[in-house]
């Protein structure tokens, strides 16, 4: 009997599955996956780089770039790290559009990764109607602050612009109306038995090997770590607000899906009593102005700050050094390590399973390669 | 009337009847591939149009009126496009492969029977002959797969093969099945069996028969669920990933065309074909063959519609499951199901 | 002399051959043919193949091809017995109990010694 070869196939950098520009090198026995080699950097934009060469008000609108399906997180992550290295507090209103927008942000951004996975996994329909959503709420960003993807609203100390009467009327429209259709998706995805036998018990995250990934976000919480960055944090501006957080244990494709389904009506709760608590705050100004940020400079001091992302742990370290730029920056994603999970995750399965796996782990390439 | 006319005219001027008849198929060829461009076009249109409509969007709605020329001018397209065939490709075979892809089912649009007087090739075993073209054209994915030298392409070849080699024998036992029904292989006859209306047709007795022949024939066809062969988000275009121009433009319509042609089969198996549903024809003369063709397209659009509305709804099967669910649940069902016909026909009109 | 179904037959399977020749002839001739290089790279996700595709290759379907070589063979034996069924009666219906019996026993057999799981 002649012994069967290994297929060398590179999946990616231009596959439509892959979500950007990852490269897969997988070796193939059969349709069996022996071997996986995650290779990133096709979207390497220096991000880091740039920041030593511009003052901290200039790279301002290039941190909503780092992962563009979550600007207003990133931009969140830098914002109270200078905030907190110029000890300042932005004001109470300032944090209730803040959260606003960015639980908004968490909802196109889960749509996006509903559709695409739901897309990967060879279902059309369901991406055009997560997208006819998500049109909804960017139109909503673009009539706040002009922009659907790149926003750059929020600044040091508070945001950039007030909410108007008009704009919360859409917003509260919206909310009522976003649960039935995502009892919609329900209807058509989540008990659908090819679906169901394609994610479940497939691409299983053990809790063990989660933590040694530093999986974090929905993948984790997935795997039955507690642990959210919007709660498990100090400083966190969402102390007031009462949601919850879906935790499964069993850590497989179909559990991430319906962590990331549940995170997205908890994330409707939180935006309806932010909205509430917004209109209760009176005549503050929406930016807590003390300094001139155009000739910002920073003593020799460090911080970091973690923000709670859609695809997991943001964590923003700023090293200021006196001068008007900051002498190093670092932006620690969750993309990156979910990438690096998937040479242990995929291998032994066929090559059909390593769509609901790409899928559901839901990462973004130019969030990992920076 | 035509044939009858032509004929006579024929005797007329002594041509001899053996030319005459090779003539009559020339012309008959013509007049069904010109047909089946056309069912083809209006199929894709009408495909892209319904998946818009149940994905909240418009759909093709450029070209000519609401994006009716939509389709040709894709025609157009692919014919004056450049046809590239990589390095290292068995360029015989890469040619090889859409010719044996599109043959069978121009000769399927030959076998069938489109009103009873309307066809092309009328004989004793339609059916047989029918699944023997069938099962050729997975050949052609086969050789496509191989002779890429890509090896996207060869796995969707590999997949080709393990779908074809599964679901061709409960497509074969569910036809069987209404055969037994019929007594007879020929496609003509066995539409003439269930005349009488709606509760004659072989559905009734036989739905589990019919739900097992538009499984497998979802799966020759290689659409969704089913369409592994060709997955574009695990391996890009399967087959036809090296193709281009006019070669994948055979695939193309060779696809849409066997969509057609197989679910026009379901109907003239299992719907009475050409058959009125409520046993009498309405029209007098020729506006009976007109209504004839009336029932059997609005039968087989039916079908067409139900197979895009599955395309709409669910996702891809899995890979190892496709083979499994096959031989595991499908197959004993096909042979229950054989069973339980030959015993219905026993005891109903043995 | 009249030419039978058959006859007809022929004569389609050698007009479609032709006329898919002559489609693919007429994009030929109608084609712009700007030959670079860079046009005729086997696709591989952007990426020059590392590896020939022409390998020895495990495809999984040794087994299904055998059982649906036996299968297609027996269903072969089964039209036969389908188009007089009606007129041997009784007889018939048992011999394709037995057949079909036989046929479902072999499947069972396959089932039961995992011969289709894939790992």
């Amino acid at each position: 009997m002649t012994k069967t070869e290994m297929l060398k196939l590179n999946i990616g950098p231009q596959h439509p599955a892959t979500h950007g520009v990852l490269r897969l090198l997988v070796e193939l026995e059969g349709e069996i996956i022996k071997s996986c080699e995650p290779i990133i950097g096709y979207l390497h934009r220096g991000m880091e780089k740039i920041a030593e060469n511009r003052s901290y008000i200039q790279y301002l609108p290039m941190v909503d770039r780092v992962d563009y399906l979550s600007g207003f997180f990133n931009s969140f992550g830098y914002c109270t790290a200078i905030e907190e290295l110029l000890d300042i507090e932005p004001t109470q209103k300032a944090n209730y559009i803040r959260i606003i927008m960015m639980e908004f942000n968490r909802i196109t951004s889960h749509l996006m990764w509903l559709g695409s996975m739901l897309l990967d996994l060879g279902a059309t329909s369901p991406l055009f109607y997560a997208f006819r959503e998500r049109e909804s709420i960017l139109e909503l960003f673009e009539e706040y602050c002009g922009q659907r993807m790149m926003f750059n609203a929020f600044t040091f100390g508070g945001v950039k612009f007030d909410l108007t009467k008009n704009w919360l009327n859409k917003a509260e429209k919206l909310i009522e109306k976003m649960p039935k259709y995502f009892d919609e998706y329900e209807a058509i995805i989540t008990k659908n038995p090819i679906f169901m036998d394609r994610t479940l018990r497939i691409g299983i995250i053990k809790k063990e090997v989660a933590l040694d990934y530093s999986i974090t976000g929905a993948n984790a919480r997935a795997s039955g770590i507690d642990l959210d960055f919007r709660i498990n944090n100090k400083k966190s501006i969402y102390s007031e607000f009462k949601f919850n957080i879906p935790i499964k244990i069993e850590g497989d494709c179909y559990a991430r899906y319906l962590v990331r389904f549940a995170e997205m009506r908890e994330s409707l709760e939180i935006i309806k009593q932010a909205i509430e608590k917004y209109k209760q705050v009176k005549n503050e100004p929406i930016v807590n102005k003390k300094f001139n940020s155009v000739f910002l400079k920073i003593p020799n001091e460090q911080t970091t700050t973690y923000t709670e992302a859609p695809r997991g742990l943001y964590m923003c370290q700023v090293i200021a050094d006196g001068t008007n730029k900051p002498y190093r920056i670092k932006h620690r994603t969750g993309s990156f390590s979910s990438i690096q999970l998937l040479q242990e995750l995929v291998v032994g399965n066929t090559l059909a399973n390593l769509m609901p796996i790409i899928g559901s782990l839901d990462f973004v390439l130019p969030e990992a390669d920076r | 009337m035509i044939y009858d006319f032509l004929k006579t005219f024929a005797e007329g001027i002594n041509i001899p009847s053996l030319i005459f008849e090779s003539f009559w198929a020339v012309l008959m060829f013509a007049f069904l591939a010109a047909f089946m461009i056309i069912v083809v076009l209006f199929l894709v249109l009408f495909e892209r149009k319904l998946l818009a409509a149940f994905t909240v969007r418009k759909g093709p709605n450029r070209v000519g009126l609401n994006g009716i020329f939509q389709t040709i001018a894709d025609a157009i397209k692919l014919l004056i496009k450049e046809d590239i065939s990589a390095y290292n490709t068995d360029k015989i075979l890469f040619t090889l492969a859409p010719l044996i892809f599109f043959m069978p089912v121009m000769i399927l649009f030959g076998l069938m029977p489109y009103t009873n007087l309307l066809y092309a090739v009328n004989i004793p075993l339609g059916v047989v002959a029918v699944m023997a073209v069938t099962a050729f054209s997975s050949l052609g994915l086969i050789l496509a797969g191989w002779a890429s030298n890509n090896k996207y392409s060869l796995l969707g070849g590999a997949r080709a093969v393990i779908q074809s080699v599964s679901y061709e024998i409960p497509l074969v036992l569910s036809i069987l099945s209404i055969c037994v029904l019929a007594g007879s292989l020929n496609l003509k006859e066995i539409i003439l069996a269930q005349s009488g209306g709606l509760f004659h047709w072989y559905v009734i007795p036989n739905i589990l028969g019919f739900v097992i022949f538009y499984i497998s024939t979802l799966a020759e066809l290689n659409r969704n669920p089913f369409d592994l062969p060709e997955a574009e988000n695990e391996l890009i275009g399967g087959y036809n990933t090296e193709y281009s121009g006019m070669k994948f433009a055979m695939f193309f319509l060779a696809e849409y065309a066997q969509l057609f042609i197989l679910s026009l089969l379901g109907v003239l198996l299992f719907c009475g074909g050409f058959q009125s549903p409520f046993g009498i024809y309405f029209g007098v003369g020729f506006f009976i063959q007109l209504e004839q063709l009336f029932w059997l397209f609005a039968k087989t659009f039916c079908l067409i519609f139900l197979a895009i509305w599955i395309r709409a709804t669910l996702p891809r099967i899995r890979s190892d499951r496709l083979s499994v669910f096959c031989w595991k649940y499908v197959l004993p069902l096909a042979l229950l199901n054989l069973l339980f016909i030959s015993i219905y026909k026993f005891i109903m009109g043995g | 002399m009249n030419l039978t179904g058959y006859g007809i037959l022929f004569i389609f399977v050698i007009l479609s051959l032709l006329f898919a020749v002559a489609m693919l002839v007429t994009a030929y001739i109608v084609q712009p043919k700007y030959k670079r290089e860079i046009k005729f790279q086997t696709y591989e996700c952007g990426l020059n193949p590392n590896q020939s595709a022409r390998i020895k290759f495990d495809v999984k379907c040794y087994i299904f091809a055998i059982l649906f070589l036996l299968f297609d063979v027996e269903t072969i034996f089964l039209f036969p017995w389908a188009v007089i069924y009606n007129k041997i009666g009784l007889f018939a219906l048992l011999e394709g109990i037995l057949f079909i019996l036989v046929l479902g026993i072999g499947l069972f057999y396959a089932i039961k010694r995992k011969l289709l799981e894939w790992q």
